[in-house]
């Protein structure tokens, strides 16, 4: 899978989820400041996209922007 | 389907209120942190009850409201994951209080599952030498949770509640259950652990009272699983998610239940919730639910309805009723 298409499939979990425009978001958009996720908005991000990558990610705290998790998920990935 | 009627439920609740303000005067949290993560604005907690206090008192409106006398009663279950005590049983103690001199008593202990775990061994009595007995939740959480832990102490409340259940003619019952455990990840929700130690041992463990969680893995489990259950229950069933009228799920936390929702594909009025008012009462949130949408007759008689449960152990049950 290439940068982009992971960056989409996250950037469409959390389009759906908080109900945002495409271009609301970006690799820097920052997840608490930008679009006001609380913790468990993060848990359910987080479940999302372990059910749709496959994959299984830890706990969140160092998960602060897009690119954030987008690099996790790369990990994880080629893990 | 097992035909089992539903004769009438009842509730009790602790007449003291704690309000997040008034939590918020005694730890670092506020009502807004606590009420958009939890759905919770208050709960209630006992100042001079216990257990079994809270208990019989569901049991003698149960018996008020059914118009049966205590001899009639078969058997007395109690759910429960903070008894007055490990013997005598919570149930025990609600049978001399009733004076249900025929009637025997248990308690089970499956955390938040407990109600629906209670309602799947009482129908079970009921299918086979029983005609009518009293399930409960009666929890007093306040007494496990550690006043100065804030990560816990916003979730919890006082309460019980439960119905009386007789076998029926009527063709209304028991359609379908699913009860599942997961006892190794049994870890992310403890509490109550006794102390181990004996004349002859040093000491094996050391008293744990207080509620431990780690919310991202029992958030995880509830949202994920919970669906899984529910799956299960409704193909035993022969129905879909549309099929079911209402569902009371356990009322731990709102966001919790609108993400199951969501994965079922229902809309969230489908799902009342009243932990704004209680808390996460355990075993005692689907009878509360239960007892105040029959008196508001948002549940009633021709209905399908889900009880769901899902918690500490971990473990998580659903029964699907035809009413």
């Amino acid at each position: 899978m290439t940068d982009a298409e992971v960056f989409n499939k996250v950037k469409e979990i959390l389009v759906d989820q908080f109900d945002l425009e495409d271009d609301e978001v970006s690799l820097t958009t920052d997840l608490t400041n930008d679009i006001d996720a609380d913790s468990l908005d993060l848990f359910e991000v987080l479940n999302r996209v372990e059910d749709d990558f496959d994959i299984k990610l830890a706990v969140a705290e160092d998960i602060k922007t897009v690119q954030d998790l987008v690099d996790k998920v790369k990990a994880q990935l080629a893990a | 389907m097992e035909q089992i009627k539903i004769v009438a439920s009842a509730r009790q609740i602790p007449q003291r209120t704690v309000t997040n303000d008034e939590l918020s005067a005694m730890m670092d949290t506020d009502d807004q942190w606590i009420y958009s993560r939890t759905g919770i604005h208050e709960r209630h907690v006992v100042t001079t009850e216990n257990t079994s206090d809270l208990a019989l008192k569901v049991a003698q409106k149960l018996l008020e409201q059914s118009n049966y006398d205590a001899n009639d009663i078969d058997f007395i279950l109690v759910s429960t994951m903070s008894p007055d005590a490990t013997s005598p049983n919570t149930a025990a103690l609600v049978q001399a209080g009733l004076g249900a001199n025929q009637a025997f008593a248990m308690d089970l202990s499956a955390a938040c599952s407990g109600f629906v775990y209670g309602m799947s061994v009482a129908t079970s009595l009921l299918s086979s030498r029983y005609r009518r007995g009293i399930v409960i939740g009666a929890e007093v959480l306040s007494k496990l949770v550690d006043w100065t832990d804030r990560t816990t102490a916003v979730l919890f409340g006082d309460g019980a509640a439960g119905v009386l259940i007789e076998k029926t003619d009527d063709a209304v019952g028991l359609l379908a259950e699913d009860l599942r455990s997961f006892g190794d990840v049994n870890g992310y929700l403890v509490a109550g652990r006794f102390a181990n130690a004996n004349a002859f041992s040093g000491e094996i463990t050391t008293l744990d009272p207080f509620f431990h969680q780690n919310g991202r893995e029992v958030y995880n489990f509830a949202t994920r699983e919970v669906p899984n259950t529910l799956t299960r229950v409704l193909a035993k069933a022969e129905l879909t998610a549309d099929d079911v009228d209402v569902y009371l799920l356990h009322q731990a936390n709102a966001r919790i239940i609108m993400s199951i929702a969501k994965r079922l594909g229902q809309n969230i009025e489908k799902f009342p919730m009243n932990m704004n008012k209680y808390g996460n009462t355990s075993a005692a949130t689907v009878p509360i639910l239960l007892d105040e949408l029959r008196a508001d007759n948002v549940v009633h008689e021709g209905q399908t309805i889900a009880l769901v449960g899902f918690g500490g152990g971990l473990t998580i049950g659903a029964q699907i009723w035809k009413l």
